[in-house]
């Protein structure tokens, strides 16, 4: 177990390093973040000067090391935008994305697991067939789309939520939460139903899938030859049956959420860390566009790892080895 | 004589398609004993298993019990709702399958899953259903069962796989066991061992036992009797010795004459000619009549029914009147 987790993150290095790579490489290709801090007026000495003192006039390889050597510390330089260590805005507007994403796979995981365990079972009620359909509707539909006919009919007709914003958020420390204020609860309602609904129907529909593939094998046959009650067969013997696939595809889905808010972000202000990229992307604002990339490539090797380590947890046939025969 | 454990009355089991209905099952009637074994043999697709899932209400549907009854101990189980057949499964009738590789769930522990059995049926804790689980893996023949009772199926051979599969159709002490070719998925030299625990468990504990297999050879050496079916119809149903030595169907007869005989060298093996017919085409008269080699006029336009043909009952227009 503990060499497998070693090696998984070993295994992890080089992605990150191909990653570090790429981001760095944006600084050499994209703009010219010299003539973009020099402005309109300047001096060749001036120039020198600002070269030298970015490092710029060092080797390929060298300028190369310091950025990895500076990116694990967490040193990603300055926005060229702000003026403001990039880390630091990074860490402003994370908690706002990460407390999105977690709502909205919860609601894709609560919401998606009971609809595909139904519509698996009872594949021919119309209930399932409406639940299929609406699924085709949120596979199929642009989160975009869906983001702003929510706005529509909650905020604009309705007025029943806000359109955009975070709500009141209280600070724990560094971390700033909306959970614990009601606007800040009413705010993320419509962000997070808009971003979780392509999961949830993706998740629907896998689970289904699985479960009627599973339904059909000999062990769940056998399952019910020994009397046992529909609930331990179907949410038991037949739903752990399907956990495998379900969590990869979750736990990517988790990962897609994450760095993928970007447009929900967009669509509702929601201040976090897509629109904080977009608005950069607007302004060539290289640094923080590197350390994005970074961290989202961090979170989702995590999350590939965390998903490794629960298939060990479902699937007795992984842990090979650990009992003699 | 005692009454029936099982008796099964002109059950007639059919599949709606989209060409019109299959009746993969007719008119089949049967009895088993308190504690009797019957074999039930016939070629793929005589109806063996179907006969076997009808009796534990697992039909693959949209195949249905169109007439007939089933009764347990005299109360009717083929009707019943789900709730209360599903207290007969496992609990009066044991179900053995073919194959141990997959009628194990892979993810759960052999001793959860009879732990899980015994407390579905049983009124006992978890903790004495743990010890009897032990003790039910002792009796089937696995080694270390204290140590093994927290293995995962894939940790298990095929044969100990089997056991197992055993332990738990036995483990909330059903009167009736279904065993569906419970050898055919293993090795020849592990078939004897388990027929061989399946006959001893069975007979200790009083266990009635329907052994659905296609090999002659299990059915002598452990049923008490033996019915033949030959295209979705019992051929002819008797004492094990009689069917086997003096069958009196022709059909039988063509079945025990392909067993190869071990005491002489034979240049071919003896086989019936022909197949048994599709479902689809199931000949007016009697089912076999286009194979067999005593056909006389009647054979093509009635169907026989079973009749009395000495020891055994055979459904042959040779034997009516006799």
């Amino acid at each position: 177990m503990f060499s497998f987790v070693v090696s998984r993150v070993l295994q992890a290095i080089p992605v990150m390093l191909v990653v570090a790579f790429i981001s760095f490489a944006m600084f050499a290709y994209v703009g010219d973040p010299v003539s973009i801090m020099l402005g309109q007026d300047f001096t060749e000495a001036q120039r020198t000067a600002l070269v030298h003192n970015l490092g710029l006039d060092r080797s390929f390889l060298v300028q190369f090391l310091t950025f990895v050597g500076n990116a694990l510390q967490g040193e990603f330089g300055l926005s060229y935008r702000l003026g403001r260590p990039v880390a630091e805005l990074i860490a402003e507007r994370a908690p706002a994305t990460l407390e999105l994403a977690f709502c909205a796979a919860f609601i894709a995981i609560a919401i998606g697991v009971p609809m595909g365990v139904y519509t698996g079972l009872y594949r021919n009620s119309w209930l399932s067939r409406f639940f299929l359909t609406f699924s085709l509707i949120g596979v199929s539909l642009p989160t975009f789309l869906i983001g702003i006919l929510l706005i529509l009919v909650f905020a604009v007709n309705l007025g029943w939520l806000p359109s955009f914003g975070r709500g009141d958020v209280v600070s724990l420390g560094w971390w700033s939460t909306g959970f614990a204020t009601a606007t800040g609860w009413k705010a993320l309602v419509l962000p997070a139903v808009t971003l979780g609904l392509f999961q949830l129907t993706l998740i629907m529909r896998l689970v289904r899938a699985e479960m009627l593939e599973v339904l059909r094998t000999d062990y769940i046959k056998f399952a019910r030859a020994r009397g046992l009650s529909n609930r331990a067969i179907n949410f038991g013997h037949a739903l752990k049956n399907t956990l495998v696939p379900v969590i990869t595809v979750a736990g990517l889905q988790l990962g897609a959420i994450i760095a993928f808010a970007i447009v929900t972000e967009t669509v509702f202000q929601w201040p976090g860390m897509g629109l904080l990229f977009i608005q950069s992307v607007g302004s060539a604002d290289i640094p923080v566009m590197a350390a994005y990339l970074m961290l989202i490539s961090a979170i989702f090797v995590t999350i590939n790892l965390v998903v490794d380590l629960l298939y060990y947890a479902v699937d007795p046939r992984l842990r090979v080895g650990r009992r003699g025969h | 004589m005692a009454a029936p454990l099982l008796e099964v009355r002109n059950l007639r089991v059919e599949f709606p398609t989209r060409r019109g209905i299959l009746t993969a099952l007719d008119d089949v009637s049967f009895s088993i004993e308190p504690g009797e074994i019957l074999g039930v043999v016939g070629e793929s697709g005589a109806g063996k298993s179907m006969t076997g899932a009808a009796i534990i209400g697992l039909l693959e549907p949209p195949g249905r019990i169109a007439r007939g009854e089933i009764l347990l101990n005299g109360r009717r189980i083929d009707a019943l709702p789900y709730a209360e057949l599903r207290r007969i499964r496992g609990r009066e009738i044991g179900a053995i399958f073919q194959d141990p590789l997959t009628t194990l769930n892979p993810l759960y522990s052999v001793g959860q899953q009879l732990v899980e059995t015994m407390t579905t049926h049983l009124p006992i804790t978890p903790d004495e259903a743990r010890r009897r689980a032990i003790g039910w893996l002792e009796q089937v023949g696995i080694p270390a069962a204290a140590q093994r009772i927290d293995a995962y199926p894939h940790e298990f051979s095929g044969g100990m796989r089997q056991r197992v599969v055993i332990a738990l159709a036995l483990c909330a002490e059903p009167k009736l066991i279904v065993a569906d070719e419970p050898t055919t998925a293993l090795d020849v030299s592990i078939q004897a061992q388990v027929i061989a625990l399946l006959k001893t468990l069975a007979r200790d504990k009083g266990t009635a036992m329907m052994l659905i297999t296609h090999d002659m050879g299990v059915i002598a050496e452990t049923a008490d009797r033996v019915a033949v079916m030959y295209a979705g119809r019992i051929a002819e149903i008797g004492p094990v010795r009689q069917v086997v030595l003096h069958a009196r169907h022709p059909y039988s007869q063509g079945l025990m004459g392909s067993i190869p005989p071990l005491d002489r060298r034979v240049e071919r093996l003896a086989q019936i000619d022909g197949s048994m017919p599709r479902l689809t085409a199931i000949p007016p008269g009697c089912a076999y009549n286009p194979r067999c080699p005593k056909v006389f006029g009647r054979c093509l336009g009635d169907r026989p029914d079973l009749m009395d043909a000495g020891p055994t009952q055979a459904a042959c227009w040779l034997y009516d009147n006799v």
